[in-house]
C-alpha cells in the first residue's frame, strides 16, 4: 500500500507552560479529504502552525513528536521548508496581496526569472537581480486556474475582487506548486455564499481525485459529512476520535467536539417573585464589529435571569453586547423595560442602568495606570455623579474619603489581591483586574449587566470567584445578567438559558443541561435534531 | 465627473502646490525675473532630486518615509571630509568621495536596518529619533576626535586649535565637479538657461536603475513585503532581509545624494547640512503626491520641482504681499513641516476609513 502523505505522531506543544497539544496523532493518505474538527482552542491552529514551521512555534520552544511526509521524517523549521515539502494552505483570512495581480499572487515568492545583464555579471550574488519572467507567470497561473475550473482573468488585480474569487486564487496558488501533495483548507467556506461554497467543495473533490491529500478544517459539519473521507476530532489538545466517514454521523461528531462531563450545578435558589417579564427586547440587531459582525439578532432577555450567549469565535456573540452599549456602529429596534432604548449612545445606556464589562479589559475596561479606587468609582462619578462633594455643578470635587471607603469594601467583597486601593491596576494579575472591572460595573447598580468573557486569562481560583459574584448579585440585587463566553462549561454552570450564536444570528436557545450533542449541532450551524 | 473628482482628491497635495506656486509667481511678477527663477529651479532640481529619489525604496518596502536618511547624509559627508582632507581635487575626487561614503553607508545602514527590523510599524518615528542620536555621535566624533584620534591633518578643514572640524568647509576639491563637466546653456527669454546635463544624466541613471530593480525578483519581494509582511513571510520571503536591503539601498543612495547636493552648493555646514536634508527631501517627495505607502519616481520629480519653485517664490511673494521677506522665509520652514504633518494625518485618516 502507498505510504500516507502525512503522519503526525505524538505531537506535544506548550506555550509558556500551558499545554495546548497533548500527544496528537493524525494520518492523511494521498487523495483523501480528511476533516479536522474541534472547538476554538482545541489546538487546531497550533497543529497547523507546526505543520507550516511557523516562527511562533520555534520562538516558543519548538514541539515534541514527529512529522512524516510520504513516509519520510522531516523537520519543518520555516514556512519555506513546508513549501519545499509540498505543503500548501488555503487560509481563512486571505493571504493575498491586494496590489498585485492574480498571476503575481499565484507566483508570489516563487516567481520564474530570466537572467539579465546585471545578474550575469554578478553571478550567484546577483540571483535576486534576475528579471521576472512575466510571460511564464501568466501562463502558469492560467494553467492553475484552468485546472481548478476557474475562468478568472489572471491579469486582474486582487483589490476589488469578490471574496469567492480570492479563495480560488489561493487554491490556484497551491495547485501551481509543482510538488503540491498536501493542501490544508482552513475554514474555507466561512466567508462564502452558499453557491460559492458548493463550487469550492466540488473543486476540493476534484483536487483529491488528482491524488492530492486535503486536510479540511471546518465548523460546518454538514460540509464535513458531504466531502470528507475521514475525520479527526480534537478536544483540549487531544484527539478524542478518528472516524471513517461511513461510520460517523453529524450528531456523533458534535457530541465528541463538546463532550465534557456536565459541571456540578449548585446554585443558590432564587427568591420568590420570579417572573417571565421581558427586561430587554432586541429585534433585528445588526452590529458592525470587525470580526464579530451581528447580522440580525432577535432576543428577549427576561427580568432577573442569567442569559448565556455562546458560539464560536468570529460568529458574532461578542458583537451583541458591544453593539447594544454603542461601542460599534449598530442598527435595530430595542426596548428596555418596554420603553424604546436609544442605540449607539453609550452614556445614555449607562444612565439607564445598563452596564458592561468588556471582553477587552486592558483596552476598554480599565485605566491601567490609575489606582484601583479610581477605576472602581470612575464610571459612577462620571455617569451618575456619585462620590461627588456637596458643592455640585461642574466644579464639584470627588469625595476621596467616600471613594476610598467604597473601594475598600469592594476589595474585600471581591477578594481583590492587591497592596491597597491606591495601587495602579496595571500591576494586578489578570484575574484581579477582572474583579476590578466587575466591581466598577456593580458600583453603577445596574438593572441589566452585560459581561463578556469574564474568565478569559483568569486563573482557576479567581474564575470561580468571578462567577460566584455574578450569581450573588443576580440573586441578591435581582440584576439581570447577559453573560457572553467562549467557555460553554462556565455558561452551563451559572446560566438559566443559553443562546447559541452562529453567523451573526441566534441559532437556538438551550437549557444549560441540554445534551452535548445539541450544543455541538447549534455551534456548527445545524438546527435539525435540536429539541428547542 | 465623479472620476475627475476622485482624481482631484487623490492628487490634492500636488494640485494645491501648483496653485500656490502659480499664484506666488503671479503675485510677485513685477519683482521676479522668470529666466533667473528658471535657472534657480533647474539648479535646485539637479541638486536635490537624487536625495529625494533615495527615499522611494523604503516606501515601496512598507517602511514609510525614511527619516533615517540623515544617517546616509552623514556618511556622504564623511566621504567629502576624507577626500577634502587629502586635498584631492577634480572629478576623480568627487567620485572618490562617493566611493568612501559607500562602506560607511553600508555599515550604518546595516545598524539602522537592525533597529528598524525590531521596530516594525514604527519605522518613521524610530528613524527620526535614530537621526538625533546619530547626530550626537557625529558631533562627538568630528568635534572632539577629529585631529587627535582620527588622523585628519589638513588645517583648512580643522578648527584653529587643530581639534575638531571647522564649522563650514569649502569644498574646494569636490565642489561643482559633476556640474562643471557638462553644463551647456540654452537661451531662455533673453538670458542663458544653464542645464547641468552631467548631473541630470547621473540622476537619470538612478531612475533607470530603480525602475529596473523594482522589476527584478528582489524588487518583487520588496513590493510584496511592503503590502503585507505576514503574507510575504508565509510565501517564503525573508521579510527581515528584504527590509534590510531596502534600508541599505536607501542609506547608500542618501549618502551619494548628499554628496551631489553639497558639491553643487560648494560649501558644507559640517554640523548642520545633514540635519536639513531629511525633512526637506521628505517634504519634496510628499508635495509630488507620494504618501507614506506609495511613492514613484514621478512623485519625486514633480514634488522636487514644485517644492523648490515655492522655495524660490515665497520670499519674494512675502516681500510684496506682506512687506517682509522674512515672512516668506518663515513660510518655507512652515511649509516643509506642514506638508509632512498634513500628509501623515491624511494617510492615517485614509487608512482608518478603509
Amino acid at each position: 500500500m502507498e505510504s500516507p502523505t502525512l503522519v503526525l505522531s505524538g505531537i506535544h506543544k506548550s506555550y509558556y507552560g500551558n499545554p495546548v497539544l497533548r500527544g496528537v496523532d493524525l494520518t492523511v493518505r494521498p487523495g483523501e479529504i480528511h476533516a479536522l474538527v474541534g472547538e476554538n482552542g482545541a489546538g487546531k491552529s497550533t497543529l497547523m502552525n507546526i505543520l507550516f514551521g511557523m516562527p511562533v512555534i520555534h520562538e516558543t520552544g519548538g514541539f515534541e513528536g514527529t512529522v512524516e511526509l510520504g513516509g519520510r521524517a522531516v523537520r519543518l523549521n520555516s514556512p519555506s521548508d513546508a513549501m519545499v515539502e509540498g505543503i500548501g494552505m488555503v487560509h481563512q483570512e486571505f493571504m493575498l496581496l491586494p496590489g498585485f495581480t492574480v498571476a503575481e499572487n499565484v507566483k508570489l515568492g516563487r516567481e520564474p526569472t530570466r537572467a539579465n545583464l546585471f545578474s550575469r555579471v554578478l553571478g550567484p550574488v546577483g540571483k535576486g537581480l534576475r528579471s521576472l519572467d512575466r510571460r511564464k507567470m501568466q501562463d502558469d497561473s492560467r494553467n492553475a486556474l484552468d485546472r481548478i475550473g476557474m475562468s478568472l482573468d489572471e491579469m486582474q488585480p486582487i483589490a476589488g475582487m469578490p471574496v469567492g474569487h480570492m479563495q480560488f486564487v489561493e487554491i490556484a496558488r497551491e495547485v501551481d506548486k509543482e510538488n503540491a501533495r498536501l493542501i490544508v483548507f482552513d475554514e474555507p467556506t466561512a466567508v462564502l455564499a452558499e453557491s460559492e461554497a458548493a463550487e469550492l467543495l466540488a473543486t476540493m473533490k476534484s483536487l483529491a481525485a488528482q491524488g492530492i491529500a486535503l486536510l479540511f478544517i471546518s465548523h460546518r459539519l454538514d460540509e464535513v459529512m458531504e466531502i470528507a473521507d475521514g475525520v479527526t476530532v480534537l478536544r483540549d489538545g487531544e484527539v478524542v476520535a478518528t472516524l471513517d466517514m461511513q461510520e460517523a454521523s453529524v450528531e456523533q461528531i458534535a457530541e465528541l467536539m463538546i463532550g465534557r462531563p456536565l459541571p456540578e450545578r449548585e446554585l443558590p435558589a432564587r427568591g420568590a417573585g420570579e417572573t417571565q417579564q421581558v427586561a430587554l427586547e432586541v429585534r433585528g440587531l445588526e452590529v458592525d464589529m470587525p470580526g464579530e459582525e451581528v447580522r440580525g439578532v432577535d432576543l428577549d432577555v427576561y427580568k432577573g435571569e442569567i442569559l448565556g450567549i455562546a458560539g464560536l469565535a468570529g460568529q458574532g456573540k461578542l458583537g451583541i453586547a458591544n453593539g447594544l452599549l454603542g461601542l460599534h456602529p449598530v442598527r435595530g429596534a430595542v426596548k428596555l423595560e418596554g420603553a424604546p432604548f436609544v442605540l449607539g449612545e453609550t452614556l445614555a445606556a449607562l444612565r439607564q442602568g445598563v452596564a458592561f464589562v468588556s471582553e477587552d479589559r486592558r483596552q476598554v475596561g480599565l485605566l491601567l495606570d490609575e489606582s484601583i479606587e479610581l477605576n472602581i468609582a470612575g464610571t459612577a462619578v462620571h455617569v451618575l455623579g456619585r462620590f461627588l462633594g456637596k458643592s455640585g455643578g461642574p466644579l464639584a470635587m470627588i469625595n476621596r474619603a467616600e471613594v476610598r471607603r467604597h473601594a475598600e469594601n469592594m476589595i474585600q467583597e471581591f477578594d481583590i489581591r492587591c497592596q491597597g486601593p491606591t495601587q495602579p491596576v496595571r500591576r494586578l494579575s489578570g484575574g484581579n483586574q477582572q474583579k476590578v472591572c466587575l466591581a466598577r460595573a456593580f458600583t453603577l447598580d445596574p438593572s441589566l449587566l452585560f459581561v463578556s468573557e469574564p474568565t478569559r486569562g483568569v486563573d482557576v481560583g479567581a474564575k470561580d470567584r468571578v462567577l460566584q459574584q455574578l450569581v450573588r448579585v443576580n440573586r441578591e440585587a435581582g440584576t439581570t445578567i447577559v453573560l457572553t463566553s467562549s467557555e460553554l462549561a462556565e455558561l452551563r454552570q451559572v446560566c438559566d438559558r443559553i443562546a447559541v450564536v452562529f453567523e451573526g444570528r441566534i441559532q437556538g436557545i438551550l437549557a444549560p443541561d441540554a445534551p452535548d450533542v445539541e450544543f455541538g449541532l447549534l455551534f456548527a450551524g445545524e438546527r435539525s435534531g435540536v429539541s428547542s | 465627473m465623479g472620476k475627475l473628482r476622485q482624481l482631484a482628491l487623490q492628487n490634492v497635495v500636488p494640485i494645491l502646490f501648483t496653485v500656490l506656486c502659480v499664484s506666488g509667481i503671479i503675485a510677485a511678477r513685477a519683482d521676479i525675473s522668470l529666466p533667473i527663477l528658471a535657472n534657480d529651479i533647474v539648479t535646485r532640481l539637479s541638486r536635490n532630486l537624487f536625495l529625494v529619489l533615495s527615499l522611494i525604496i523604503p516606501v515601496v518596502a512598507g517602511m514609510g518615509l525614511n527619516f533615517g536618511i540623515i544617517v546616509g547624509a552623514m556618511c556622504g559627508q564623511i566621504g567629502l571630509i576624507v577626500v577634502e582632507n587629502q586635498g584631492a581635487s577634480g572629478l576623480g575626487a568627487f567620485f572618490a568621495a562617493m566611493g568612501v561614503s559607500i562602506p560607511f553607508s553600508l555599515i550604518f545602514g546595516w545598524l539602522t536596518g537592525l533597529l528598524l527590523n525590531r521596530a516594525k510599524g514604527r519605522e518613521m518615528i524610530t528613524g527620526m529619533i535614530l537621526a538625533f542620536f546619530a547626530n550626537g555621535i557625529y558631533q562627538a566624533v568630528f568635534l572632539l576626535m577629529a585631529g587627535p584620534v582620527i588622523p585628519l591633518h589638513n588645517q583648512r578643514i580643522l578648527l584653529d586649535g587643530g581639534i575638531g572640524l571647522a564649522i563650514t568647509i569649502d569644498l574646494i576639491g569636490t565642489g561643482g565637479q559633476l556640474d562643471r563637466l557638462l553644463r551647456p546653456s540654452i537661451p531662455f527669454m533673453g538670458l542663458p538657461l544653464f542645464i547641468p546635463v552631467a548631473t541630470f544624466i547621473f540622476i537619470a541613471l538612478l531612475c533607470v536603475a530603480l525602475r529596473g530593480y523594482l522589476r527584478t525578483k528582489s524588487g518583487q519581494e520588496l513590493r510584496a513585503v511592503g503590502q503585507d509582511m505576514h503574507v510575504a513571510e508565509i510565501s517564503g520571503i525573508n521579510v527581515d532581509r528584504t527590509r534590510m536591503r531596502a534600508i541599505l539601498i536607501s542609506t547608500v543612495l542618501g549618502g551619494l545624494g548628499q554628496i551631489i547636493w553639497l558639491s553643487n552648493i560648494g560649501t558644507m555646514n559640517t554640523f548642520q547640512s545633514h540635519e536639513q536634508v531629511g525633512p526637506y527631501a521628505i517634504a519634496a517627495l510628499l508635495v509630488g503626491g507620494a504618501t507614506v505607502a506609495h511613492a514613484t519616481i514621478w512623485h519625486a520629480i514633480l514634488g522636487t520641482l514644485l517644492f523648490h519653485t515655492l522655495f524660490q517664490v515665497s520670499p519674494i511673494a512675502g516681500q510684496i504681499l506682506l512687506g517682509s521677506a522674512q515672512i516668506g522665509e518663515y513660510f518655507r520652514e512652515f511649509v516643509a513641516y506642514a506638508v509632512i504633518g498634513v500628509t501623515l494625518a491624511l494617510h492615517a485618516w485614509r487608512t482608518r476609513r478603509s
